[in-house]
């Protein structure tokens, strides 16, 4: 009964969705964005009714939507650190950081921490080049980064 | 009104705490009753002093930097209302010398103004570009556009007035002008940098591509990876409308123009235009074939003009000075400025904004300081992930499509990242192969297939397994991804890894050469 009404709210909640972007050209991935921003991520019964309301088979939703490494099939831990792995930050230690980060949190990437607190990505640049090694708690940016700085990233969020 | 100060919104400085410092400021300022103004400009691009705190003074502005918030209280006590001096200061921004040896021509804002500011923008020669085109015929515009000699920065260098006249001359009821920022190159950011720190200067640059090629609708199609960019972007469009230089009567004209942004969603391939025009769409991001050419079939099927950022940015000042003006920067078929990053490690890290012609020795060791490490230059890697990494014997290179064309290499989005003497050039070969796998869209068998294949050949090399026959196995398989693949992902994968083992063949071998050696 729970489940039924949780797939109903998704429903509703994706309609409202697609009801602000239906008139845009091209409007499936400002709607993939709009949804993962409010559950999470792309739920299956979004999905489906993306699908049908833009007149897309469920396979090309689902193909467009597993394209993109940005969304989510389950949700994220409450935080999502993102670190680069490109070459300007390699240049600086980064490669070093990155394994020092998944030794510390105990998980490799694109895994989540067993209490659900952080969920590591590699993303592949975040334009801060030039201060190198960089990372991306949640949105917000962080540049200049050693092991004992992201812990305290870590150690920050809740 | 009192005191005026600076302290940079854009991303590279929130990244080390600008935010941070702003608040201390403002704090410190109101705990001393002093009434000040604090302006989030875009950033100066200097990188290495980020935050940077400057004063307006008499003289100009004072620029004091790196500013840790602990710091604020200790430089307002030295008089830093009144540009007071502290070990922290650098004296007047624009004679610093990073700053001074610049030529700012598409940068020529960024870091002085408020970048939401339309006044500051229109008093900062904002607009005169557009205005001009006002009164200019499309074919006229165009001609202008050619004339200057602009290219295209997205690394590709084709001549921005042609792929205008393609469009122009192409026939379809709706045109778009699609604004690629999905700048997913490693040690690039200017595009961000302009999206953040003067984002009406790619507005005036897309509206004047929409008059000259009769195209009403533009998209700016932006990573992920930059929210902020995206935010003030989007913050931009709304007040350019409102104040009608976007809408349907550009600047009270009978052109109409408007546009929006547009977010990818991670995917570095994305930034190949034809990739790019799929995602707009809506679609996976698969490489298309060319032709058609997206100046003829792009955007849901109609003319489009694909620029990167820094090209159409680069538009208003050609169109406000004139033609003869921009060209007359540069060299060779290289004409105007180039907005070039020095990233990684080095000492002066930022944007620098110069004519072609400058050679790389000039560049990193010059004006970059070289290593922030200390530690000899080992090489540097030139355009992105898929450029090609240079030793120290080709520093003599000048910055110019042609030059690195010619020596194997090219210049792409113009970042520099360098490496200091502790990189391992054969797994620098192997990341780019690692990353051809990761972002490949799969459309093409040379790079869905070539890039895993080559990731094994790489590592039985570093395991020492036949590396002579590995070797010529990879070239081999170099050779194939450079010519049949559909786009430059795969294509120009193969530089970074042929250049490392042209280069650096030392990284290579190891083993099995030292053996037989000994």
């Amino acid at each position: 009964m729970a489940l039924q009404t949780q797939s109903q709210d998704i429903e509703k909640e994706t309609a409202a969705i697609i009801d602000v972007h239906e008139h845009q050209e091209g409007p499936l991935l400002p709607i993939l964005h709009d949804v993962q921003g409010k559950f999470g991520y792309v739920p299956e019964d979004a999905l489906l009714k993306i699908a049908d309301r833009l007149n897309l088979s469920r396979a090309e939703v689902h193909g467009t939507m597993s394209f993109y490494p940005d969304f989510r099939t389950e949700p994220a831990g409450r935080h999502v650190l993102k670190v680069c792995r490109a070459e300007a930050c390699q240049s600086m230690g980064g490669e070093k950081l990155a394994d020092d980060i998944q030794r510390d949190l105990g998980i490799k990437w694109h895994e989540t921490t067993p209490d659900g607190k952080v969920t590591l990505e590699p993303v592949y640049c975040l334009g801060l080049c030039s201060c190198a090694p960089a990372a991306m708690m949640d949105g917000n940016l962080h540049g200049r980064l050693d092991e004992d700085a992201v812990l305290k990233l870590v150690e920050e969020v809740k | 009104m009192g005191a005026v100060l600076y302290v940079s919104c854009d991303a590279a400085a929130l990244a080390v705490g600008a935010d941070r410092v702003a608040e201390t400021l403002v704090d410190e300022l109101r705990a001393r009753d002093v009434e000040a103004t604090i302006v989030r400009n875009g950033s100066r691009g200097m990188h290495w002093l980020e935050p940077l705190v400057e004063i307006e003074t008499e003289q100009g502005r004072i620029a004091y930097g790196p500013v840790k918030p602990s710091d604020v209280a200790g430089l307002l006590d030295a008089g830093l209302l009144d540009g007071g001096d502290h070990p922290l200061c650098h004296g007047l921004t624009e004679e610093i010398p990073y700053l001074k040896r610049q030529t700012r021509l598409t940068f020529s804002r960024c870091g002085i103004t408020d970048p939401l500011s339309l006044e500051h923008y229109e008093m900062h020669h904002g607009f005169l570009g557009l205005k001009r085109v006002l009164e200019m015929t499309p074919a006229e515009i165009v001609q202008d556009v050619t004339d200057s000699g602009l290219r295209g920065r997205g690394g590709a260098g084709f001549p921005t007035g042609i792929k205008w006249n393609t469009v122009l001359k192409a026939q379809g009821a709706q045109k778009y002008i699609v604004c690629n920022a999905d700048e997913g190159d490693s040690g690039t950011f200017s595009d961000r940098m302009i999206m953040e720190g003067d984002p009406f200067v790619l507005i005036e640059g897309m509206t004047i591509a929409g008059i000259a090629v009769g195209a009403t609708k533009g998209y700016i199609y932006s990573r992920s990876e930059y929210p902020h960019a995206v935010a003030i972007m989007q913050d931009a469009i709304k007040i350019a409308r409102k104040a009608g230089i976007l809408g349907t009567s550009v600047m009270g004209s009978d052109h109409a123009f408007d546009m929006e942004v547009r977010e990818g969603a991670g995917a570095y391939v994305c930034g190949e235009e034809t990739s790019l025009l799929n995602s707009l769409e809506g679609k996976r991001g698969i490489v298309r074939a060319k032709p058609p050419l997206p100046a003829i079939e792009g955007l849901f099927g109609c003319p489009t003009v694909v620029n990167n950022v820094m090209s159409l940015a680069s538009v208003p000042i050609i169109m406000d000075r004139g033609a003869r003006f921009y060209r007359d920067y540069g060299v060779g078929y290289s004409h105007g400025t180039i907005p070039i990053q020095l990233t990684g490690n080095i000492k002066n890290s930022g944007l620098f904004e110069t004519a072609f012609g400058l050679t790389l020795n000039e560049l990193i060791y010059d004006i970059g300081g070289g290593t922030l490490s200390g530690r000899p230059v080992k090489a540097v890697q030139v355009g992105g992930p898929l450029g090609a990494y240079f030793p120290p014997s080709l520093f003599d290179t000048i910055f110019d499509y042609e030059a690195f064309i010619e020596r194997n290499g090219m210049i792409g989005h113009a970042g520099i990242v360098v490496f200091d003497d502790t990189v391992d050039m054969l797994k620098q070969a192997r990341f780019a192969m690692e990353f051809c796998a990761i972002e490949s869209c799969g459309k093409c068998t040379p790079c869905r297939i070539g890039s895993v294949r080559g990731v094994e050949v790489l590592d039985r090399i570093a395991e020492g397994d036949q590396p002579e026959q590995q070797v010529e196995l990879l070239t081999d398989l170099c050779d194939t991804m450079k010519m049949g693949s559909l786009c430059a992902l795969g294509g120009f994968a193969p530089y970074p890894v042929m250049s490392s083992l042209t280069h650096f063949p030392q990284d290579f071998h190891v083993k099995p050469l030292t053996d037989a050696a000994e």
